[in-house]
C-alpha cells in the first residue's frame, strides 16, 4: 500500500466538491427543523432542483441562472409540502415521503428531453496571486462559486440563529409553537418561509450534482443524497457548525475510500462506507443519554402539528 | 410517481375485470428494474426489451414495469404484488433479485419467473438468463490495452460477484495480451446506480494517472467525466455515445429483445419450461458498439477479428495458459474454461493487483 500516491491537496479539494451538495441540503433542512417542521422530502426537492437547474442552465446558457432556477424550483416544490402540512394540517411524515416520490416522478418527466445533453461549463474562481499560492491556492481559492456560497450559507445560518432576533423567533417557533403564537408571532408564516428556504437549499444541492459534479442529467441521479442530508442534521444535533463537519465527514469518507482503492490500498470498503451511519447512531445514543441534564438537542415542537385555536 | 403507475394500473384492471367478462385475456408480463428506465445503461436496455415485446405481440400481451426497486425485501414485495395482480410472466432483471425471485416463485407456482444473471432455479417455474458480457469485455479490453498511453486502465466495479469479476478478468487478459505493461486500477463502488459516486470514482482513477476507463455500473456518469477530462471510456450496457462524443472508444450493448420475445412466445404457446440461458456475441445478446474513429485502423481490425472469432466459436475468451492471481495454474495451454467455473468465478487471474473484497 502506497499512500504517497494520494495527493493530499487533490483529496481535500475533492472532499469539498463531493460534500457541497450534502452541505446545501443539510443546512436547509436544519433551518426547517429548527422551525419545528420535519420535511422528509429532501431527496425529492434535490432531484427537482437538479433537473430545474439543468434545464434552465441549458436553455439560458448560463450556469448562474440555472442555479437560481434550481433554488426557485426547490422552493416551489417545498411549498406544496408547506401548504399541505401548515395550512391543511397534513401529517408531516407521509407528506414528506410523498414529496420525495412526487419529486422523483416529476423530475423524470421534465428531464425526458435533457438526457445526453451537456450543460454549459461552470467557471472556477481564479484570483490573481491567491489562486497560485502553493497548497492554500488549490484548497481555498480555486473552487467554483457554489462551494463558497455553501460555506457562506453555513456561516450566515449560524450567525442568524445565534445573534439575531430572527434567529430567536425561528427557534421559539420550533421549541414551543404555542408560546410563540401567544407572543404574537405568525407560526404558520414563519414555518412556510423556513420550509421554502430548505427547499431552495436542497434545490441548489441537487443542481450542484447535475451542473458541476457529474455534469449531466440522469433520472434518479441524487441516489439517496437527500436521505444522507437528513442523517447529517441529526448527526449535527441541529447545529450549523456541526452540519458543516457532518457534511464534510460523510462526503469525505466517500471520497477518501474511492481514492484509497484507486491507489491500490487494501481497505475494507464496506466498513468505511458504513462508518458515517454508525457515527450517526452513536451521536443519537449520546444525545438521548444527555437528555437528563441539558435537554434534548431536537427542537421540542419538531414534527408536531400546530393549529391556532385563538 | 412512475413506480406507482403499475399499482394504479393493476387496480384499474381489477375493477375492469369485475365488470365485463373478457374473452381474450392478454398475457400479463411484468418487469422489475434496479435503476430508473432513464439510466441510459442497464435498466434502459431491459426496458427496450420490454418495449420490443409490446411491439411484437400487440394486444396479445400487456406489460407493466416497476423501476428503481432496491435489491432485497422490496423486490419480494413488488414481485408479490405483480403476481397478485395477475402477471403470468415476470422478468426480474438484477442479480440481487435472486433470492426474492425464488421466494415469490415458491408461493405462485402458476406464474413463470425469469431471473437475469443469477444461478438459482429452486422451482420448476424459475428460469435464469444472462449474457456472456465477458466476450464483449475481451474485445474492449483489447482496444483499451492498445489505447492507453500511461499503461493504466481504470475499472469502476459495482459488487464483488462472479459476473463482475469475470468481466475484470476477461478485460485484463486481453488488454495484457496486446500490452504486457498494462496495469488495472479497480475501484469498488458498491452500487449499480449512483451517478455522483460513479463520477467521483472516475475522478479518483484519473488522479491516479488512468487514461482509459471501463465500468461495470449503470449510469453514463464516468463517460461524462472522461469526456470532460479528455481521456477514453467505453459505453456500458448501452452505447452512451451522446455522453462522450470524443471519449467513447466503443461499447458493450446488451440486447435483450430477442430473448424476451422468445420467452413470451413460449408462455403463449404453452411450451415454457425452466431453462438456463447464457448467450454471448453469437446470438446477438451481446453487441459491440461501433468502434470510434479515434481508434487506429489496425487496432479496430484486431478488435473486429477477435469479436468474429468469438462469434464463430473458434476462440473462447478464457483460453489457457492462464494462472490464478496466486500463480497456481487455472487453465493449461489450449484449455478453455467451463461454464461452472465461470459462473462461480471468485478469483483474479495472474497479473491483476489487489484483493477482491468479500
Amino acid at each position: 500500500m502506497d499512500l504517497s500516491q494520494i495527493d493530499p491537496i487533490l483529496l481535500i479539494t475533492s472532499i469539498m466538491v463531493v460534500s457541497t451538495p450534502l452541505l446545501f441540503a443539510a443546512i436547509g433542512e436544519m433551518v426547517v427543523e429548527k422551525a419545528g417542521v420535519l420535511n422528509l422530502g429532501v431527496e425529492g426537492m434535490m432531484i427537482v432542483g437538479a433537473i430545474a437547474g439543468f434545464a434552465i442552465a441549458v436553455e439560458s446558457g448560463s450556469v448562474i441562472i440555472g442555479f437560481v432556477g434550481a433554488a426557485v424550483g426547490g422552493a416551489i416544490l417545498s411549498l406544496v409540502f408547506g401548504i399541505l402540512t401548515q395550512v391543511f394540517l397534513a401529517n408531516q411524515v407521509p407528506a414528506g415521503l410523498a414529496l420525495t416520490l412526487f419529486g422523483l416522478g416529476l423530475s423524470a418527466l421534465i428531464g425526458q428531453p435533457y438526457a445526453g445533453i451537456r450543460p454549459p461549463q461552470s467557471t472556477t474562481l481564479d484570483v490573481p496571486l491567491l489562486s497560485d499560492l502553493p497548497v492554500l491556492g488549490p484548497i481555498l481559492f480555486q473552487h467554483d462559486a457554489m462551494v463558497y456560497l455553501s460555506l457562506f450559507l453555513v456561516t450566515a445560518t449560524w450567525w442568524v440563529l445565534k445573534h439575531t432576533k430572527t434567529g430567536l423567533i425561528i427557534k421559539a417557533v420550533g421549541e414551543n409553537h404555542e408560546a410563540a403564537h401567544a407572543l404574537g408571532y405568525k407560526v404558520v408564516k414563519i414555518r412556510l418561509l423556513a420550509i421554502m428556504f430548505g427547499g431552495a437549499c436542497a434545490g441548489l444541492g441537487g443542481a450542484y450534482l447535475s451542473l458541476i459534479r457529474v455534469p449531466q442529467w440522469t433520472e434518479g441521479m441524487t441516489a439517496g443524497a437527500g436521505w444522507i442530508a437528513l442523517a447529517i442534521v441529526v448527526f449535527a444535533s441541529w447545529r450549523p457548525e456541526r452540519v458543516l463537519l457532518g457534511a464534510y465527514l460523510f462526503g469525505g469518507i466517500g471520497a477518501l475510500q474511492l481514492r484509497l482503492q484507486a491507489a491500490g490500498a487494501n481497505i475494507p470498503v464496506e466498513y468505511l462506507s458504513m462508518s458515517p451511519y454508525i457515527v450517526t447512531i452513536v451521536v443519537l445514543v449520546l444525545i438521548s443519554a444527555r437528555k437528563s441534564n441539558a435537554g434534548t438537542a431536537a427542537p421540542a415542537s419538531l414534527g408536531k402539528m400546530f393549529h391556532a385555536t385563538n | 410517481m412512475k413506480s406507482i403507475k403499475p399499482i394504479l394500473a393493476g387496480a384499474a384492471l381489477a375493477m375492469g375485470l369485475t365488470g365485463a367478462a373478457q374473452a381474450d385475456d392478454p398475457l400479463e408480463v411484468g418487469f422489475i428494474y434496479v435503476g430508473p428506465v432513464g439510466d441510459f445503461g442497464w435498466s434502459y436496455e431491459h426496458n427496450q426489451g420490454r418495449l420490443a415485446v409490446e411491439e411484437h405481440f400487440g394486444d396479445a400481451v400487456e406489460t407493466t414495469f416497476v423501476e428503481s426497486v432496491p435489491e432485497g425485501a422490496d423486490a419480494e414485495r413488488v414481485m408479490t404484488q405483480m403476481a397478485l395482480e395477475g402477471a403470468d410472466l415476470i422478468f426480474s432483471t438484477s442479480f440481487g433479485y435472486m433470492d426474492p425471485t425464488n421466494a415469490v416463485a415458491a408461493r405462485f407456482p402458476n406464474v413463470r419467473f425469469e431471473h437475469a444473471t443469477g444461478y438459482r432455479r429452486d422451482h420448476s417455474n424459475v428460469s435464469t438468463y444472462s449474457a456472456r458480457f465477458y466476450e464483449g469485455r475481451a474485445v474492449i479490453g483489447t482496444i483499451a490495452g492498445h489505447m492507453t498511453e500511461t499503461n493504466k486502465v481504470g475499472y469502476i466495479a459495482s459488487f464483488p460477484i462472479p459476473e463482475v469479476i469475470r468481466g475484470i478478468n476477461s478485460a485484463y487478459i486481453h488488454a495484457q495480451r496486446v500490452n504486457p505493461d498494462v496495469e488495472f486500477k479497480i475501484v469498488w463502488v458498491y452500487t449499480w446506480f449512483d451517478p455522483a459516486k460513479e463520477a467521483d470514482a472516475a475522478t479518483a482513477l484519473i488522479e491516479q494517472g488512468v487514461d482509459v476507463i471501463m465500468q461495470h455500473t449503470d449510469s453514463p456518469a464516468a463517460m461524462t467525466i472522461a469526456e470532460e477530462q479528455g481521456i477514453f471510456a467505453f459505453g456500458q450496457a448501452s452505447d452512451m455515445a451522446q455522453f462522450g462524443p470524443t471519449a467513447r472508444l466503443s461499447s458493450i450493448i446488451d440486447n435483450w429483445s430477442p430473448y424476451y420475445i422468445e420467452r413470451t412466445q413460449a408462455v403463449l404457446d404453452g411450451t415454457w419450461e425452466s431453462t438456463d440461458t447464457w448467450d454471448g456475441i453469437e446470438p446477438g445478446m451481446v453487441e459491440i458498439g461501433e468502434i470510434a474513429d479515434s481508434v487506429p485502423a489496425e487496432v479496430r481490425a484486431e478488435a473486429e477479428a477477435l469479436s468474429a472469432s468469438i462469434e464463430s466459436g473458434e476462440y473462447h475468451a478464457f483460453t489457457g495458459p492462464l494462472n490464478r492471481q496466486d500463480g497456481s495454474v487455472w487453465l493449461a495451454e489450449g484449455e478453455t474454461a467451463d461454464d461452472g467455473t465461470l459462473a462461480g468465478m471468485d478469483f483474479y487471474v495472474e497479473g491483476i493487483e489487489g484483493e477482491i473484497p468479500n
